[in-house]
């Protein structure tokens, strides 16, 4: 079958797939009218590029010194310079973004389910469990985030991955509050009383008829927090508590740089250009989402 | 009133129990470290007998129940522990250091608010105008540039290419030390000593962190303020007000800006409550001797003392101002009440 814009806009779908396609389609189109939105994704989209081809795109190996040629300024041979021990500051930016999007994808898978399962289990079932779930959250939520994350890694020890258990710690009560919020919505719907009149179990209910309508603004809620959780990261390593050198994690190549930032200006400047433009594409790409799929927080 | 009293109970109930969480949580994270207590004390060559001794003596060698009870009575005595790296109690480390992180804020926190608040009230009135346009732009910004770049920007510029600005710390070394201690806080206790240098001299100092801590700030404030007042133009009073011919400053300022004027409090105290933690990166770029400074560089030596004593003030202070934001917001609005 041939897939034309006729068949997916079509106002009559013969067909469940053809509904959704279509309406998957309405949204993509919406999305698309968007301009900031789409530049967010393109960008998103460059940076993935660039973390997964980093080894075939890099021109040198991040770790190769070459000290003759410490602090270079950007050159034909280094696009981007040298830094304190003459290592490419373009391959180790590259490199960069793999360490930096593994940290966000693995808090993401982390914090999003989690909060996801603790919101919609507070919300569906009520009453005591509730109360606990939810006073728990609060207990987190009013927390100072960095102050409890740094606290967290100095204790274990620091690292990418004590790094990413901090943050996941401090990150999760959002989406908790949010999943709750969206549960109480519909728990008392007429399909879920129906679902539950089939005979349906409590557990059956939860994860395939309340989970699945909450995904849509969890979705907007962790593009938006993306950009939050690259620029935890980024202080994390700063401050010295997060990826360690000579790991080219952006934050931590700034931190060693920073010692040179009055002469060699360019070289901490670089991976903070980049901190920037990846928190700045993820909030657009959030923005956009947001207006997409959950007109209601705009 | 008996139902605004039962809640006030209930407030108070909510925030020993938050309280409860923070001196858990801390105690546990002091207790997983991997670094063992009485090995930072004692060195690694010292007899094990004295190891023993040490250990007993911290209450090191009871259950984790009873070590926690110990821990809480500790702290209600007011006793924080001694710093390894500086050698003094820890609530003495923090009266000295807090006030610069105070001062700091409070700074960044007025400054974000004059700037702000009208930005986002102007923004509204002429919202899609290109003036809009770039307060989103800005805020946008604000939400997305992480703060040592712009720090390490501004000292580049300000400090580094056109000297207007003097570099980092409190103050210059000339002028270190001059003025007595009162409040801690340098520009009052210049003053209060009549010391003008000093007190020029300590302003200058925070025009830069200021102005980076204030640029986040007022990013949020600006576009809380925008929101609110988008929501409170379009509400049937307003095209009353206006309809019965009252000036566009009154209607902006008296009637719709009064009635969003409550729930900027609350927007306000939690950006302060915000601005005492992201003090931390911006005294690390600038080298200020605040809480957060101490915080860090308590951190990358392992004195879990001073790490904790910071976490715990940092946190009661935030937790206290969250709640405060809450009363104010139930206590200023009638329709909460």
């Amino acid at each position: 079958m041939l897939i034309t814009r006729e068949w997916l806009l079509s106002d009559a779908p013969n067909s469940r797939a053809q509904a959704a396609w279509g309406r998957r389609y309405r949204l993509w189109r919406d999305f698309q009218a968007n301009r900031l939105a789409m530049a967010g994704f393109v960008i998103v989209l460059f940076l993935i590029a660039s973390a997964l081809l980093a080894p075939w795109l890099a021109p040198y190996d991040p770790a190769a010194q070459e000290l003759a040629n410490r602090l270079s300024v950007p050159t034909a041979a280094h696009w981007l310079g040298t830094d304190e021990l003459g290592r490419d500051v373009l391959s180790r930016l590259l490199f960069g973004a793999q360490v930096t999007l593994g940290m966000v994808l693995s808090v993401v898978i982390m914090v999003a389910p989690l909060g996801l399962a603790i919101g919609c289990i507070a919300g569906y079932y009520g009453g005591i469990v509730d109360a606990v779930l939810m006073r728990v959250t609060d207990v987190f939520l009013a927390f100072p985030r960095l102050i409890l994350a740094l606290a967290f890694v100095a204790a274990i020890r620091p690292g990418i991955t004590s790094a990413v258990l901090a943050i996941a710690l401090t990150t999760w009560p959002p989406y908790a509050r949010l999943a709750r919020a969206e549960t109480l919505g519909v728990r008392n719907a007429d399909f879920i009383a129906a679902v539950r009149l089939t005979g349906a179990s409590s557990g059956r209910i939860v994860l395939r008829h309340i989970a699945p309508l909450c995904l849509g603004s969890l979705i907007v809620r962790v593009t938006l927090d993306m950009s939050a959780i690259i620029l935890f990261a980024a202080s994390l390593g700063f401050l010295g508590m997060g990826a360690q050198p000579p790991s080219p994690e952006w934050g931590t190549m700034i931190a060693t740089a920073r010692r040179f930032f009055l002469d060699q200006w360019w070289v901490p400047l670089v991976p903070g250009v980049a901190i920037f433009i990846a928190s700045l594409a993820f909030n657009l790409l959030g923005d956009g989402l947001r207006d997409v799929l959950d007109p209601k927080q705009r | 009133m008996r139902l605004s009293l039962r809640r006030l109970a209930g407030g108070a109930a909510s925030l020993l129990i938050t309280l409860f969480g923070l001196v858990l949580v801390t105690f546990l994270i002091g207790r997983v470290m991997p670094i063992d207590p009485v090995i930072a004390i004692v060195g690694d060559h010292a007899p094990e007998d004295v190891v023993a001794r040490v250990r007993a003596e911290m209450g090191l060698d009871r259950s984790l129940v009873v070590q926690f009870a110990i821990y809480v009575i500790r702290l209600l005595h007011g006793d924080l522990g001694r710093s390894v790296m500086t050698s003094h109690l820890v609530t003495e480390d923090i009266a000295r250091y807090f006030p610069a992180t105070i001062e700091l804020a409070t700074c960044a926190i007025v400054v974000a608010t004059l700037v702000g608040v009208p930005l986002g009230v102007l923004a509204a009135v002429r919202q899609g105008s290109k003036f809009d346009q770039a307060i989103r732009v800005v805020c946008l910004t604000g939400h997305s540039i992480p703060v040592f770049l712009l720090g390490l920007l501004s000292l580049l510029v300000f400090y580094a290419k056109l000297g207007w600005a003097p570099g980092t710390g409190r103050a210059d070394v000339a002028f270190e030390g001059m003025v007595p201690v009162i409040t801690g806080f340098l520009t009052i206790d210049s003053l209060a000593a009549g010391d003008w240098d000093s007190f020029y001299d300590a302003l200058a100092h925070l025009a830069q962190p200021v102005g980076v801590l204030a640029f986040f700030s007022m990013a949020y404030i600006t576009r809380m303020t925008r929101a609110f007042m988008l929501d409170a133009l379009s509400a049937e009073y307003i095209i009353t007000a206006r309809a019965k011919g009252l000036s566009a400053l009154r209607v902006i300022w008296r009637h719709a800006f009064g009635n969003i004027a409550v729930r900027l409090v609350t927007v306000l105290a939690l950006t302060y409550a915000g601005l005492l933690e992201g003090a931390v990166v911006t005294e690390t770029v600038f080298s200020w001797p605040g809480l957060g400074q101490y915080l860090t560089v308590s951190l990358l030596n392992a004195d879990m003392n001073a790490v904790l004593g910071a976490t715990l003030v940092v946190g009661l202070a935030y937790m206290l101002l969250n709640t405060l934001a809450d009363a104010a917001y139930r206590l200023l609005d009638p329709r909460v009440r």
